[in-house]
C-alpha cells in the first residue's frame, strides 16, 4: 500500500468518499491507465482474453451484450476501443475522459435530414467510427497520435 | 371514419397506379434475374392494391421534421386495444434495419395502456441508435396498416417527461424522440426478427444480468432500473403479429435517377401468401440468424474488401454505407461521399447459408444531389462506413426487396432472409 493511499484511510470516511467520486471518472477505457479494464469488465460482468502483439496487447472482454476489445499501449495506456454486440456499449463507459468529446461530436452528427448513417468522425485527437443497425453493432474509438508502429487504423477491430 | 381512410388508401393507391402506368388491379412483383448474377434489376412490378398493400412515399416526411432524405413513409393505425378508439399516424419511417412500432409521444393522441413490470412497476424502453437514443414507455395497442390487423402489441411511446433518463441511455449521444429529433413521427420497424431486443433481454444461464440500455422498471420517477424482458413483452414486429400475411415483407419502389421530388410505392405483407406477393424470380439471400454472432447480416465483397458476416440491407439508412478511400468525402454533407463525377460500382452479396449475386450501383456527388432543398428521393446516395456494408434506401429503388422475419414460414429458404 502506497503512502497516499495510507493517508487516506487516515483521514477517514470523508476523503475516502471524495477518492471514490472522482475515481469514478477513471473506471472508463479510452485514454485511461490499464487499471481501468478490470472496472470495464466488472461492469460488462464478462470473461477477459488478453492477446499480446509487438508493441501493444488486447485486451478483449466477453460478455452477453457483445464483445469489447481494448488495446493497451506499452506505457500501458488505452489508445483504442473497438466493440461489437446486439446493443451499443455504455458510451460514458468506455471512452471514459473522451466522452464530452465523443458527445459533442454526435450532437453534431446527428441531423434529421441528413438521416440515419454511420457515424465518421475524424478530429485532431479521436477517430470514431460506429455503425450497425438494431442486433448487430460494431465501432470503434482511438487516439490517432497513440496507434504503435505496426498497427493499421484499419486492423482495429 | 373508417371508409374515409379506406377512401384514402384508395386515392392514395390510384394515385400510385396512375403515375406507374400499371393499368389497375393487383399483380405479382417479378425480377427477370433468376441466376441471382444479374447486376441490375428489370421488368419490376409493384403492387398497387390489395389488403396486404400499404402505400408508401419517399417525401420530406411530416411537417416540423426539417425534411428527410431518402426517407420512406407509410401510415399506420393504432387503437386502444379492444376498442374503436383509433388514431392514424402518417410519416412514420419504414425501416427494415429495425423492429418494432415507435411513435413520437407528441403525435399519439390516444391513450394507450402502459405495460408494467413483474412488480407493477411501468416499463420504459431505451432504444439506442448510432449518434442517438429514444427513451419512453413500453405501451400496448391494436395495430392496423393496410387490411392487416395485429392485436395487443407492445409498441414504444418516444418522449417520457414522467422519468429521467438513466445515464447509461443517454451516453450513445443527443434524444431522438421529437419529430425534429427523429425526423419521422415514428418508426414502423419492420426487419428481419420478431422482437426489438430477442434472446439479449432475457434471462437465462448465460444472461444473468439485465443490459443496462434496454429495458427498465420505473417505480418512481427518477429510480429506473434494467430489468430482463420476455420476448412476447418486449416491442415487436408488428407484421409478425398479423393474422395473415405475417411471414414477412416487401417493399417496392421505382428506379430512381439523380435527385426527384418524391416517389411513391408499396408496402406488401406477407411473402408467398397472395397473388401479389410471390417470390417470383427474386434470389433469396439468408442472414445471420438469430443465435449467430451476427444476427442480421450476410457478406458482401467489394473493391477487393470482402465484409464477412458484416454486411445488411436496411431501408431505415438513406445511403449505401460502405468504406472506399478513393471516393472523396464530402465537405459540406457530412458523411457522405463527393466524387467529382458519378462513379459506377459493382459489388457481390453473398448469404449467410445460400444466395449469390452481383449488385451494380452509383455513387454521385452528395452535395450536388442535395442542392434543392425540396429533393426527398436520391438515387446514387452513398456515404463512408466503417469495416461493412450497408444497402441502404437508394439500393430499394427500382427493385423489390422481400424481407423474411425470423421463424416464419417463407418460401425459397429459411428465414431470416432477404431477396431482391
Amino acid at each position: 500500500m502506497s503512502k497516499g493511499q495510507m493517508g487516506m484511510i487516515q483521514c477517514g470516511f470523508l476523503v475516502v468518499a471524495l477518492i471514490l467520486a472522482t475515481a469514478f471518472p477513471a473506471r472508463a477505457a479510452l485514454g485511461g491507465d490499464a487499471s481501468t479494464i478490470q472496472a470495464d469488465q466488472i461492469h460488462m460482468q464478462g470473461t477477459r482474453r488478453i492477446i499480446p502483439a509487438d508493441s501493444y496487447t488486447v485486451h478483449e472482454i466477453q460478455a452477453a451484450t457483445g464483445t469489447l476489445r481494448e488495446y493497451i499501449s506499452s506505457q500501458g495506456i488505452v489508445f483504442a476501443v473497438a466493440w461489437h454486440g446486439p446493443w451499443l456499449p455504455d458510451m460514458r463507459q468506455i471512452m471514459g475522459s473522451y466522452f464530452e468529446q465523443y458527445s459533442q461530436a454526435a450532437e453534431s452528427h446527428h441531423t434529421a435530414r441528413l438521416g440515419r448513417r454511420p457515424v465518421m468522425v475524424e478530429q485532431p485527437g479521436l477517430v470514431i467510427q460506429s455503425g450497425g443497425h438494431l442486433r448487430s453493432f460494431a465501432g470503434k474509438a482511438y487516439i490517432p497520435d497513440m496507434l504503435p508502429t505496426g498497427l493499421r487504423a484499419e486492423d482495429i477491430q | 371514419m373508417k371508409h374515409a381512410r379506406r377512401f384514402l388508401v384508395f386515392a392514395a393507391c390510384s394515385a400510385l397506379c396512375c403515375s406507374l402506368g400499371c393499368g389497375g388491379g393487383s399483380s405479382s412483383s417479378s425480377n427477370s434475374s433468376s441466376s441471382g448474377t444479374s447486376g441490375t434489376p428489370s421488368n419490376q412490378t409493384i403492387a398497387s392494391s390489395g389488403p396486404n398493400v400499404a402505400a408508401i412515399t419517399v417525401n420530406s416526411g411530416p411537417p416540423g421534421n426539417g425534411g428527410y432524405a431518402n426517407g420512406a413513409f407509410a401510415s399506420a393505425t393504432v387503437c386502444s386495444p379492444g376498442t374503436s378508439t383509433c388514431q392514424t399516424i402518417d410519416g412514420l419511417l419504414v425501416d427494415t434495419g429495425s423492429v418494432g412500432l415507435r411513435i413520437v409521444s407528441s403525435v399519439l393522441t390516444i391513450a394507450l395502456p402502459q405495460q408494467k413490470s413483474a412488480s407493477g412497476s411501468p416499463v420504459v424502453e431505451c432504444l439506442q441508435f448510432l449518434d442517438s437514443y429514444s427513451w419512453g414507455p413500453v405501451q400496448t395497442a391494436d395495430i392496423e396498416i393496410a387490411s392487416e390487423k395485429a392485436s395487443l402489441v407492445p409498441i414504444h411511446v418516444l418522449s417520457d417527461t414522467d422519468f429521467t433518463v438513466p445515464a447509461s441511455c443517454s451516453s450513445a449521444g443527443p434524444s431522438a424522440d421529437t419529430v425534429a429529433t427523429l425526423g419521422a413521427n415514428g418508426i414502423l420497424g419492420v426487419g428481419l426478427f420478431a422482437q426489438d431486443c430477442g434472446p439479449f433481454c432475457v434471462q437465462s444461464s448465460t444472461n444473468t444480468t439485465p443490459p443496462e440500455n434496454a429495458y427498465y422498471e420505473c417505480p418512481s420517477s427518477t429510480g429506473c432500473q434494467a430489468i430482463f424482458e420476455t420476448l412476447p413483452l418486449q416491442v415487436q414486429n408488428p407484421v409478425a403479429l398479423f393474422a395473415t400475411d405475417n411471414n414477412g415483407i416487401i417493399l417496392e419502389l421505382p428506379p430512381v435517377s439523380g435527385a426527384e421530388l418524391s416517389v411513391s410505392g408499396s408496402l406488401v405483407f406477407g411473402i408467398g401468401t397472395q397473388s401479389n406477393n410471390g417470390l417470383a424470380g427474386a434470389t433469396v439471400y439468408t442472414a445471420g440468424s438469430l443465435t449467430s454472432s451476427s444476427p442480421g447480416n450476410f457478406t458482401t465483397s467489394f473493391n477487393g474488401q470482402t465484409f464477412s458476416d458484416n454486411s445488411f440491407i436496411d431501408s431505415g439508412s438513406n445511403g449505401y454505407f460502405f468504406p472506399d478511400s478513393s471516393l472523396t468525402v464530402c465537405s459540406d454533407s457530412s458523411g457522405f461521399y463527393c466524387p467529382s463525377s458519378t462513379q459506377n460500382l459493382s459489388a457481390t452479396n453473398q448469404g449467410a447459408t445460400a444466395g449469390s449475386g452481383t449488385v451494380d450501383f452509383s455513387v454521385a456527388n452528395a452535395d450536388s444531389l442535395f442542392s434543392s432543398a425540396s429533393d426527398s428521393a436520391f438515387g446514387d446516395l452513398g456515404g463512408p462506413a466503417p469495416n461493412y456494408f450497408d444497402w441502404g434506401l437508394p439500393f430499394f429503388y427500382g427493385r423489390n426487396v422481400f424481407t423474411a422475419i425470423e421463424g416464419t414460414s417463407a418460401p425459397g429458404g429459411t428465414a431470416p432472409y432477404w431477396a431482391y
